[in-house]
């Protein structure tokens, strides 16, 4: 599987023995890229330019004309470069080009906890074929901030909620809940669903036909982790940042989306949707009805994300403002509508940025 | 339908020519470009379908893979009302959009449907901004009440991505 992370080319792939390899996505010959497709199965990756070819570990094993070498060509310094560290949790594989970053763990600090909720809620998963892969005119930090932004929701999604009131869904009850800060610049709001989450929790829209299935899950949970933790999966939402740009929405169904910078004022946006291997039909329908329309950028919400960040890039090109407003919630315990999730965010960038907090 | 009936009256599915399957997407089209989405709708039948998948899965089957646009009847009525809206904040003063269609194909009549593929390339502007959307058309027409009604239409983009077009905010 190859992508650009932060701008440059890489490649990820299995080695015989399973793990995972990342390696940045260039010949170590004359520099062309080896990896060609951006997924599939390969044993050897060959360098169409010169006909190198590397192994799964990254070992170069083929150069043609060796002989033309003699003795001077060290196979073994030759080998594919790795990318400096790369760790995985849980099936998320994380990589840094700083070879002196902290361990994955220490990094996630708070978010850890929270990637397990998320994983063990959903059992067995995969992520769904098909992916979301858009633009946005503006800088990236401004993703940051929407998709942990509680506030925003009701006036930029009105015609979303409109469309799940049309369809019955009770949204009365509000989003109590809070937000914070997890460390290291991660953050989340938590709050009560106001709307059904396959995992598990039941409302009309699902369908007569599935409330049972929802049922067994939910006990399933309560069997595996117990009352409390087994209600926290079902019955609350969850909008996770893990800093600087990897989003997890455990909301009316899961989203994984990262966004890299491509300038100051454009940053591509990768998203995909995360779902139990083994879903009941209808809930799965329901689970990509909801991402699709809610998350996706072709549905009733995301464009207006879109549109409103886009706006705000041009409004603080106008340079009339030198400062966002965050202080939403500083005079209380922050509420999920509040902003001390993008405080969070800001401090540890600035931290990074100026190189001391402020 | 009044004036506005955007296609020539046929008798049956099999007696439908190349033209007048053209006249009724290029009169879609004008629908569309005239944002005349509560007449466009009226297109459709009871049990449509309007589908766009992922760039990155142009097979990808809404029952089972996540797709860009899966609409039935219901939801399109929701997608024309929020785009009627003031509220639909991206389309908010529209866009000018022009869809254009071309090397349209008539494929043998399945039952009482008859599937049409056809090329499309719809243009998009917006404030300073022009992004285009290419791709292809998959149709399945039937006629009802002696008129060409859309069953099923389902757009696969060619590009690669939505990175130079931002979204799907507009109606393919």
């Amino acid at each position: 599987m190859r992508r650009p992370v932060g701008n440059r080319a890489v490649f990820m792939v299995r080695n015989k023995a399973g793990e995972v390899k990342v390696f940045h996505n260039s010949c170590s010959h004359r520099g062309a890229v080896v990896c060609r497709k951006d997924s599939g199965n390969a044993k050897v990756f060959q360098c169409f330019y010169h006909a190198w070819s590397f192994d799964t570990d990254g070992k170069l094993v083929g150069v043609p004309d060796r002989e033309a070498y003699g003795d001077g060509l060290d196979f073994g310094a030759l080998g594919l470069r790795p990318v400096a560290r790369v760790e995985s949790y849980r099936g998320f594989v994380f990589l840094s080009y700083d070879p002196d970053i902290m361990g994955l763990v220490d990094y996630l600090a708070g978010a850890a906890e929270y990637l397990d909720l998320v994983v063990d809620a959903t059992g067995d998963a995969e992520i769904i074929r098909g992916t979301n892969e858009y633009a946005i005119d503006a800088n990236w930090k401004l993703l940051a901030e929407n998709s942990i932004d509680g506030y925003h929701a009701v006036p930029t999604h009105d015609t979303y909620f409109k469309y799940l009131v049309s369809l019955g869904t009770d949204l009365s009850g509000g989003v109590a809940g809070t937000a914070k800060s997890l460390g290291n610049g991660h953050a989340v709001l938590e709050y009560a669903a106001p709307w059904g989450r396959p995992v598990a929790k039941w409302e009309p829209l699902f369908g007569e036909d599935s409330r049972e299935e929802i049922g067994r899950l939910r006990a399933d949970l309560v069997d595996k982790y117990g009352e409390a933790r087994a209600r926290r999966m079902a019955d609350t939402n969850r909008n996770m940042l893990i800093y600087p740009n990897l989003v997890i929405n455990d909301i009316m169904a899961i989203t994984v989306r990262t966004f890299m910078p491509t300038s100051a004022d454009r940053m591509e946006v990768t998203a995909w949707e995360l779902a139990p291997r083994d879903e009941l039909p209808q809930l799965r329908q329901r689970r990509l009805d909801s991402f699709l329309t809610f998350l996706g950028p072709g549905g009733f919400a995301t464009p207006d994300d879109i549109e409103a960040l886009e706006s705000c890039q041009q409004g603080f090109h106008s340079g009339g403002l030198e400062w966002n407003d965050l202080s939403r919630g500083m005079a209380r315990d922050p509420l999920a509508n509040d902003e001390e999730q993008m405080r969070a965010f800001w401090r540890q960038w600035n931290s990074q940025v100026t190189g001391g907090a402020r | 339908m009044t004036a506005l009936e955007p296609a020539p009256a046929v008798t049956g599915v099999h007696g439908v020519t190349r033209a007048d399957v053209e006249d009724f997407l290029y009169a879609e089209a004008e629908l569309l470009d005239a944002w005349e989405l509560d007449t466009w709708i009226a297109l459709f039948t009871a049990d449509c379908r309007y589908v766009v998948p992922c760039n990155d899965t142009p097979e990808g089957d809404p029952t089972r893979d996540l797709v860009l646009i899966d609409d039935n009847a219901l939801r399109l009525r929701s997608r024309v009302e929020r785009l009627n809206s003031r509220k639909a904040h991206r389309e908010y003063p529209h866009s000018t959009t022009s869809h254009q269609v071309s090397n349209v194909r008539l494929r043998p009549v399945e039952g009482e449907e008859l599937p049409v593929v056809a090329e499309f390339t719809v243009w998009r502007f917006r404030g300073e901004r022009s992004t285009t959307y290419v791709g292809r058309y998959a149709y399945r027409l039937r006629v009802v009440d002696g008129h060409l009604r859309i069953a099923a239409k389902r757009a696969t983009l060619a590009m690669g991505s939505l990175r130079q077009v931002a979204d799907v905010a507009i109606i393919l």
